[in-house]
């Protein structure tokens, strides 16, 4: 199942739905880099809301999209992780350390403008 | 010595009765002589001052009913009304005050009066007081067994009830202002609570769009590597949800302590006492508390 990536702005948006293979997301992974650059976007949200349960080859994923998309110029913002699932990760180790992380998709879009904002 | 000789004898013999056989004439003698036993066995109870905080006539009372259904448990062997009668039972004693080992005791002493009456009764046939014990103390061991694993079954229940009553009011996650949490932790802290006060603060970040937290610990004496870590785990994975946390009221012993075992909390951001806190935590949200004016002189 491939993940859409949604343009909104400057942002690009990329929901996870809840059963992800590793080639799904190896391809996800491909294709924000790709785009983020394509579409001169600042920042990437990914939005796990509906991740009930996140192995270690996700949150890998997920640490390895951030720091490429870095090394593409922009930003990444990890939003909608579920409490149990926050847990869980951090008793693995997996803490997504220099990722920006936050509540919800509303959340996250408030702080890149921010963000924005005070950048500009 | 007698008594193994006894035992051993005792299989010699074609086995004349089968020991349903005998259980059944062990009941008929105990129903028989219901009443004599009963008082006998209550007077025991007094002597050797058990169940203090109960009325004489209550002992009666449920001398009585146990005596009953302990014979009734001997006659069908089978337990589970015996079992419920001795839950109901520690129901209705232990918020009294009655301990396990007069539980324990009292079942004791009804099966040493009852052990005694068969003494009397067979004196003379030794080889048939050996069958009838044969028969009567597996039975009589597995009651008390009974009666004293549903007395300290049920003790464990309620502690159980008590203990998460307990947790559950001393967790709570407060909302002081808009997206701002203070999680007050008083009291000792345990694995488990340790485990319940991160879910309800995670959930509470969720429910309340929380930014920010305040974890207040003024009020925890001690804490151990395992919850020192549970904390740093807490902060990150509060982190990770989005919101920023700040602990405060580290007092010098818990600090000592951290620092000593080495916990890392070059993660968490930490403040004085819970007022430099809530402070901080609202220059975060970008509050700015200011007097309106002096209150009036009285």
């Amino acid at each position: 199942m491939e993940v859409p990536i949604l343009k909104q702005g400057a942002v690009l948006i990329a929901t996870f739905q809840a059963a992800l293979s590793d080639a799904d997301l190896n391809q996800l992974r491909m294709g924000l880099v790709q785009q983020v650059v394509k579409f001169r976007s600042r920042a990437v949200i990914v939005d796990v809301t509906a991740m009930d349960v996140m192995d270690s080859f996700a949150s890998r994923t997920l640490r390895e999209i951030a720091h490429m998309i870095r090394l593409r110029g922009a930003e990444t913002v990890i939003v909608g992780i579920q409490p149990e699932v926050a847990f869980a990760m951090v008793q693995l180790g997996l803490t997504l350390e220099g990722v920006a992380t936050a509540l919800d998709l509303e959340e996250g879009l408030a702080y890149l403008n921010e963000k924005f904002k005070t950048t500009n | 010595m007698a008594k193994r000789e006894g035992a051993s004898l005792s299989l010699e013999p074609k086995q004349a009765e089968e020991p349903s056989e005998l259980l059944r004439e062990l009941v008929a003698h105990l129903r028989q002589n219901r009443t004599q036993l009963r008082e006998e066995w209550v007077v025991r109870i007094s002597e050797t001052r058990l169940l203090t905080a109960m009325t004489k006539e209550e002992i009666f009372a449920e001398a009585t009913s146990i005596y009953d259904s302990y014979v009734e448990a001997l006659e069908t062997e089978a337990f589970e009304a015996l079992q419920a009668y001795a839950r109901n039972l520690s129901e209705r004693i232990i918020p009294r005050g009655v301990e396990t080992h007069e539980v324990v005791g009292i079942v004791l002493l009804l099966r040493d009066v009852l052990a005694r009456s068969l003494f009397a009764k067979y004196q003379n046939d030794f080889k048939k007081l050996n069958r009838i014990l044969d028969a009567y103390e597996p039975a009589a061991n597995r009651i008390a067994n009974t009666v004293a694993v549903g007395f300290v079954q049920e003790r464990e229940r309620v502690i159980r009830q008590q203990q998460e009553a307990i947790r559950e009011l001393s967790t709570p996650v407060l909302q002081v202002r808009e997206r701002l949490l203070i999680l007050p932790i008083i009291g000792v802290i345990d694995p488990q609570r340790a485990r319940q006060l991160t879910e309800q603060l995670l959930r509470g970040i969720r429910t309340n769009r929380a930014k920010v937290v305040v974890i207040d610990i003024t009020g925890v004496a001690a804490m151990d590597v395992t919850v020192a870590n549970h904390l740093v785990q807490t902060v990150e994975a509060s982190r990770l949800l989005g919101a920023t946390v700040i602990v405060t009221g580290l007092s010098p012993e818990i600090a000592q302590t951290l620092v000593t075992i080495g916990v890392d909390l070059g993660k968490m951001n930490t403040v004085g006492d819970l007022q430099g806190g809530i402070e901080q935590a609202e220059r975060v949200l970008g509050y700015k508390v200011a007097k309106l004016a002096e209150p009036e002189p009285r």
